[in-house]
């Protein structure tokens, strides 16, 4: 009757795949990037396309090498939501063969090379984007003001097209540069953080997402949403997101009590750039981040000191993808060195001895 | 009562209202039983009966052997019509040594089964000691002989007594029944339990999914001050024995150790009443409830059955297969094992006989693991699951014991939990399994050295003393010779 192999138990599954996390992920990014493409327009529509369509034929080529299954691992959503996530941190009117080759980058070289689904150290995604950004310094940082679909300015389908196929014309017309960018531009010409602050955008403007930025990770609002919808789904666990914005709140409050006109305030930290798409999405990517809750809270607390050292010190504007690769590389050192107290025996591995006197046993 | 929390655990759907609400019911005599000599953990029952011989309901047929060990006795009275190999209730199905009984339907009992008239006036050695006689084992599908248990009074300062009626297994509900219709049994059995340990307090702990069962237990403790039912949050393994008393007194059982070290002995609710049947109506453990249930099965059904009576009898007795099952196991979904065939018989420890449909089982394919670190977060033993599956596929045993390999229970919430449908505990039970056979070949080795040194001792030794003879010979030869050519000087002189 049973032709099968008598296999241990469980006999009962939860019903959960790898295919429904990557999904729900997808669908908790939903909100943020559908705002993100009416913000942007066409452009945006078929950058994001074309990214896409990249990650999913750069895993099949990649499974066909190595001999692999396609059907499985293409729909298991991995790739999809590795070219998402590539997509949305992408400036939106960037030209289509940043997409490509981020996507190729994300897919090849990010994840493939380490032997495919759940065996790559980093984020496949922030290695794309700072490959991108250390390669091509001039598209990936060259950000439109916000040109709402169907708007008088917003260009239409055929412009669109011009745009992602590279006519940098238009786009020089409409640059703007984002909060943290313009603020590091005018600290560095020594001007005062108020006067700074006062030529860009408001905090308002960052919650709702009117402000100019990446693709998806402008509207605060919208990511916290899809963020809580991954916290229900038990996709994620409150640790990395929490100790993320937490030690970076608490870092950008002591330095702005310290020095207010040297040192941005808190809430800007928080809410203008892509920490928040960082502390939710990314820095919480399953495959890249540690799996014990010390390890996750080290892990995020990591994270968002990175973050703040990166942007405040650094070069660089915005630092959440390098911040979130150091971390991830500091990955299996968190895990091996805090894994949880396995029961009956102390944080040493030592079987517990409840001080009773003596060992009861003869 | 104050609980304490314990790590991890899911919350698998219990599939319990499929038999729930069926009253235990008397499973007709089959025509067959197969009785295997070991139906526990230890060593096997040695047959004191023979082929062709009469026996009576309750009478002996194999006597424990051993200090770990069980007695058999017979299900009903009839004819033993053999002793010999028969399909094990086991996932091997390997052949263990079984005897064959023929009921002859009088059902009469054998005039050894008196019960004691006043049970609680027994020395607690006279309640242990009619415990081992009466064969009974853990119920809950652990088989470790009770009196052993019992007896740990001896070894260990105990003080409470804990009765695990959490059956937080999904599908099985024979302890939930038994609660519901022999409250009292089991409240006696817990009692003499309680008696032969020497301990004050007794907590009888119930899974709050079982309101029926809660009820009726304590409607029945109200004569006993020192039992208390505690009502326990459902989730899995709350039935777990360490991991029951650490929500009951708050304190780990130290690893590798027993829960006696921290002065808890567990015992299973149908164990209760099996110690209660035993002491106050003289009848050793014979027969047991069984949950036979899963969608496959067309109506499933909470039978008392004997110990002996082959699967096929109780599938037969629900109205058989509405489909073709895709799993048959012994006990719950979690922890069960797979059974090769429905002729195997019904044991000692068999709390459940489970056909599931395809829908239930939920497989899906492998994949690769995502590290989502979900085993870590349900696992209740505090285990990284990931990192010792990683480590047994690279074939390193040893490193997935320092990572906790044996610490592991075996519960399966990791594998129930994983998104990739990584079969861990298979892993586990692989590794467990390499380990202990690495274990005894060691010990063999071991053994083989120790006996080929003590051999070439002995040949030394051997040669050592002939040697020490010849030359003590050729000594005395040589005196012998002097004194005689002495003797020949002296005679000759004497002569001359």
């Amino acid at each position: 009757m049973i032709e099968r192999p008598l296999y241990s138990g469980p006999y009962a599954h939860e019903r959960v795949s790898v295919r429904r996390t990557m999904l729900l992920v997808v669908f908790a990014l939903l909100p943020a990037t559908l705002f993100g493409l009416y913000q942007y327009g066409w452009p945006a529509i078929f950058l994001f396309i074309v990214t896409l369509l990249a990650a999913i034929v750069a895993e099949s080529v990649s499974l066909w090498v190595m001999g692999k299954p396609q059907r499985p691992f293409l729909l298991d959503g991995s790739a999809l939501l590795t070219g998402w996530l590539l997509a949305i941190t992408l400036p939106p009117w960037a030209p289509w063969w940043i997409g490509v080759v981020g996507a190729f980058v994300a897919i090849v070289i990010g994840k493939q090379v380490f032997g495919g689904i759940g065996q790559n150290l980093f984020n496949p995604a922030m290695v794309a984007r700072s490959a991108l950004l250390v390669s091509f310094p001039l598209e990936m940082t060259t950000f439109p003001a916000p040109q709402p679909l169907l708007s008088a300015q917003a260009p239409d389908m055929a412009q669109g097209l011009a745009i992602t196929l590279g006519d940098t014309t238009q786009v020089d017309a409409v640059t703007s540069a984002t909060t943290f960018g313009h603020v590091k531009t005018e600290l560095t010409r020594g001007a005062d953080m108020d006067a700074a602050l006062a030529g860009t955008y408001s905090l308002w403007e960052h919650l709702l997402g009117t402000s100019s930025g990446s693709l998806g990770e402008a509207s605060v609002l919208l990511l916290l949403l899809g963020g809580v919808l991954l916290l229900y789904t038990r996709v994620i666990s409150w640790h990395i997101p929490v100790s993320m914005l937490g030690s970076l709140a608490l870092l950008a409050t002591i330095f702005h009590l310290i020095n207010p006109s040297l040192y941005l305030d808190p809430l800007f930290h928080l809410m203008a750039g892509s920490v928040i798409l960082g502390a939710f999405f990314i820095a919480t990517d399953l495959v890249t981040s540690p799996v014990s809750v010390r390890g996750q809270l080290i892990f995020g607390a990591g994270c968002g000191v990175l973050v703040f050292v990166i942007r405040t010190f650094a070069g660089y504007p915005e630092g959440v993808a390098f911040a979130i690769l150091l971390m991830n590389a500091s990955t299996p050192l968190i895990d091996h060195y805090f894994r949880p107290r396995v029961y009956g025996r102390d944080r040493r591995g030592r079987p517990l001895n409840h001080g009773d006197g003596e060992d009861q046993r003869p | 009562m104050k609980l304490f929390r314990i790590r991890g655990g899911v919350h698998p759907d219990d599939r319990k209202q499929l038999s729930a609400e069926q009253p235990i019911e008397n499973l007709p005599l089959p025509p067959l039983l197969h009785i295997p000599l070991q139906q526990h953990i230890g060593a096997p029952a040695t047959p004191l009966v023979t082929r062709g011989q009469l026996v009576r309901k309750g009478q002996l047929l194999a006597r424990s052997q051993g200090m770990i060990s069980a007695p058999v006795h017979a299900p009903t009275s009839g004819r033993i019509m053999g002793i010999g190999g028969y399909p094990a209730h086991h996932a091997s199905g390997l052949s263990v040594r079984t005897l064959t009984l023929q009921p002859d339907g009088h059902d009469e009992w054998d005039d050894s089964c008196v019960g004691a008239t006043a049970p609680f006036s027994m020395s607690p050695e006279e309640i242990a000691r009619r415990v081992a006689d009466a064969g009974i084992v853990g119920m809950g599908g652990a088989t470790f002989p009770s009196s052993v248990k019992l007896n740990l009074r001896h070894r260990y300062a105990l003080h409470t007594l804990v009765i695990n009626g959490a059956e937080c297994e999904p599908y099985l509900t024979c302890d939930d029944r038994l609660m519901q219709e022999r409250p009292d049994d089991v409240r006696d059995g817990v009692m003499l339990m309680a008696r032969a340990l020497g301990v004050r307090r007794v907590l009888f702990a119930i899974e709050n999914n079982k309101p029926a069962a809660l009820a009726a237990m304590r409607k029945s403790a109200t004569v006993q001050a020192d039992l208390q039912i505690v009502g326990l949050p459902t989730r899995y393994p709350m039935g777990s024995e360490k991991h029951l008393v650490q929500t009951l007194v708050g304190k780990e059982t130290p690893a590798r150790g027993l829960t006696a070290d921290i002065g808890v002995v567990v015992h299973n609710v149908a164990t209760a009443a099996a110690v209660n049947d035993a002491i106050r109506h003289g009848r050793p453990l014979i027969s047991r409830v069984v949950t036979v249930t899963g969608r496959a099965i067309r109506r499933p059904r909470n039978l008392h059955v004997l110990i002996g009576t082959p699967l096929d009898r109780l599938i037969e007795y629900c109205g058989g297969f509405q489909e073709e099952p895709v799993r048959l196991i012994s006990g719950g979904p979690m922890m069960g094992q797979p059974l090769p065939s429905t002729r195997v018989p019904v044991i000692k420890g068999s709390n459940g006989l489970l056909a599931l449909s395809a829908s239930e089982v939920n497989d899906g394919a492998e994949m690769p693991c995502i590290r989502c670190g979900s085993c870590v977060s349900v696992c209740p033993c505090g285990l990284v699951p990931l990192s010792m599956v990683a480590t047994i596929r690279a074939g390193r045993l040893e490193s997935s014991v320092h990572l906790g390999l044996l610490d592991c229970i075996g519960c399966g919430s990791c594998a129930y939990a994983c998104p990739s449908h990584i079969p861990l505990v298979q892993h586990f039970n692989y590794a467990k399994g390499e380990l202990a056979a690495h274990q005894r070949a060691q010990h063999k080795q071991g053994e083989i050295k120790r006996l080929i040194e003590a051999r070439t001792a002995r040949m030394e030794a051997i040669k050592r003393a002939k040697q020490e003879a010849m030359r003590r010979r050729k000594a005395e030869m040589d005196g012998k010779k002097a004194q005689n050519e002495d003797r020949r000087a002296e005679t000759a002189e004497a002569s001359r």
